[in-house]
């Protein structure tokens, strides 16, 4: 039972990394990504491989797998660059489904659909971490996601933060106020690929395996669905998001009813959060902190005239 | 291999099976581009009402002739499978309209499109709840002998495929530029509120809209399962590049949309045997062309270039 709760604890942790990631740039930036699974793909790999053929250590592998998914961040951000709303949403779906191709055909580096197993424990601050301890690995992946978490909010709470959020709101009107779209848009894809890169990296070391399947198009969705769920353009409320779609997803588990309940169902409810929650509430359960604009030019004044 | 050293014979094959593939790609494309036309969105779900229209129409085939069957009778329940599984594909898009597009048409832009995507996998995942993940195959209501042209042998299905995809094709292009309805449609993709104030019924050619892409796609999801297979998940590979082939052509465009379809049904064709791309880096295609056709003429081979203003 501990060791379950554990397990849903270091899930939240994972999957909320990727899904404040995935919150820059859909919640504040308003670009819809469908390729979070992708760059998640890409870090988990980058650690799967660096860790079992080139023997890196855990941490090493870790940064190199968020840089590896922020690499490919700016790469696929530069062509969607030009394209808006929908395309971008195909574009990035594009982008992920060649990922997904590219894994389960380069046989001679990522071992095809079979998937790389045997990624060793990682070994820090003394301890050994391993599949049958969960604790330490939960400690390590919550520190992380508050580093996450921190460092988002300060960006949001930034000139950059207003900078995503007037893109989003009107992109024309953002670029006749001098704001370069270009680069913010690319900062952002980058960032969120960055942490999708990080909480893949953990996936692959906590789970000492990584398979191509697991990081499918549903994985995006997914996602996609805990951050409309919690609310679009609220960190607090992702992990919320996050919190609510994992435990909801692992309760048949714990009741034991695992078993009769087909997989697609978990999929279908997903498919109606996204539409329901459109139309009745599309900020969210949580909604959007509205930014107290008075505050912030006040701030800005103190800041010009030091 | 080289495009200088196939064979005249062998190029010409692959021609007729790239047109073939790119017949099918054309009539999904239609869908999207009549839809993205006046709503300005893509609907997500397309691909899901023809993998369900598909579904329809086997299921009736082997209702009324217990497959197996050849000959006069298993043409005509074959006719009458598609007739309906059109139908029941444009009642679909109707209703899909109606309760997940409609409420949300003054909502952000993100809002309907997240609403299409949740749409799309709801149906994906109650087809394979309910009709199960295994692929089956759409039984020929004829004898599919190929038939040697020359060198070429060339199946009656491709045949058909080609004949009734340059029909509707031709009759949809028809209707849209001869007719009043068609009018009253391009008059609303280009300004509703114009549109609205001449007389026209704005929702009513809204739901039409959704009503020919869908039917369209059922039958383009008929000819996909008698061609290669059907599946719950048939429809994402295929809208995905179908939406590709519309974005190629120029979206909104209904002549680009048949262009696309037929250009990226020949690329991917081609790709494979003259390039040499591993089959399993097929669909990488697709994808490829999107991106460079943004990159370079985002708004598509047939239409003009228009910068956003204010």
């Amino acid at each position: 039972m501990l060791n379950f709760i554990l397990l849903i604890i270091i899930y939240i942790g994972i999957y909320a990394i990727a899904g404040i990631g995935l919150n820059l740039i859909v919640g504040y930036t308003g670009l819809l990504s469908l390729c979070q699974a992708a760059f998640i793909a890409i870090g988990a790999y980058t650690t799967a491989i660096f860790m079992t053929a080139l023997h890196f250590g855990f941490f090493e592998a870790m940064l190199l797998s968020g840089l590896v998914a922020a690499i490919f961040g700016i790469l696929i951000g530069i062509p969607t660059l030009r394209l808006k709303g929908d395309y971008l949403a195909i574009a990035t779906l594009g982008f992920g489904e060649i990922v997904k191709n590219i894994i389960v055909n380069w046989d001679s580096v990522t071992k095809g659909p079979m998937g790389i197993n045997g990624i060793p424990g990682p070994q820090a601050f003394g301890i050994t971490f391993s599949a049958i301890d969960k604790v330490p690995w939960a400690v390590l992946i919550w520190a992380i996601l508050a580093l996450c978490y921190y460092f988002v909010r300060r960006i949001v709470r930034s000139r950059i933060g207003r900078a995503l959020e007037a893109i989003r709101e009107d992109e024309i009107a953002a670029s006749a106020m001098g704001i370069n779209t270009a680069k913010y848009k690319i900062g952002a894809f980058t960032t969120g690929a960055f942490m999708a890169g990080i909480a893949g990296s953990l996936f692959a070391a906590y789970n000492q395996s990584v398979a191509p399947l697991t990081f499918d198009f549903m994985m995006s969705i997914m996602i996609l669905c805990m951050a409309v769920l919690g609310g679009l353009g609220n960190n607090f409320a992702t992990v919320v998001g996050v919190i609510i779609i994992v435990i909801a997803s692992e309760i048949p588990r714990l009741v034991g009813i695992s078993h009769i309940i087909p997989p697609q169902i978990n999929q279908v409810i997903f498919g109606l959060i996204l539409v329901l929650m459109m139309i009745y509430r599309p900020q969210g359960i949580i909604g959007r902190v509205k930014l107290n604009y008075a505050k912030i030019i006040k701030e800005e004044i103190l800041h010009l005239e030091r | 291999m080289n495009l200088f050293n196939l064979p005249h014979t062998e190029l010409l094959q692959h021609l007729i099976n790239g047109l073939t593939l790119g017949a099918i790609y054309s009539l999904i494309a239609l869908g999207y581009t009549m839809v993205y036309g006046i709503l300005k969105f893509i609907n997500f779900a397309h691909g899901e009402i023809l993998m369900l229209g598909a579904y329809a129409g086997y299921f009736l085939y082997y209702f009324l002739c217990e497959g197996s069957q050849t000959g006069g009778f298993a043409i005509i329940a074959f006719v009458i499978s598609l007739i309906v599984a059109m139908l029941i594909s444009s009642f679909l898009g109707v209703i899909i309209e109606r309760i997940a597009y409609r409420p949300l048409r003054k909502a952000p832009r993100l809002a309907p499109l997240l609403s299409a995507i949740g749409v799309s996998i709801i149906l994906m995942n109650l087809a394979a709840l309910f009709f199960g993940t295994k692929s089956r195959k759409f039984d020929y209501p004829f004898d599919n002998t190929a038939l040697q042209l020359g060198n070429i042998s060339v199946t009656p299905n491709q045949i058909m495929i080609l004949i009734v995809g340059i029909i509707l094709m031709a009759s949809l292009k028809l209707f849209i530029d001869k007719t009043r309805l068609g009018k009253a449609m391009r008059a609303t993709s280009q300004n509703q509120a114009v549109a609205s104030l001449m007389g026209i019924n704005v929702n009513f050619i809204i739901s039409l809209t959704f009503a020919i892409g869908s039917a369209l796609a059922a039958v383009a999801g008929i000819f996909m399962s008698m061609e290669f297979k059907l599946y719950p998940t048939m429809g994402q590979m295929a809208g995905l590049k179908a939406f590709i082939a519309a974005v190629v052509g120029g979206i909104g465009n209904i002549s680009g949309a048949m262009l696309g379809g037929i250009l990226l049904g020949l690329l991917e064709t081609f790709g494979v045997v003259i390039i040499g791309i591993p089959q399993g880096l097929k669909d990488t295609i697709a994808f490829s062309v999107l991106i460079i056709i943004l990159l370079f003429r985002p708004s598509g081979l047939l239409m003009k270039n228009i910068r956003e203003k204010v």
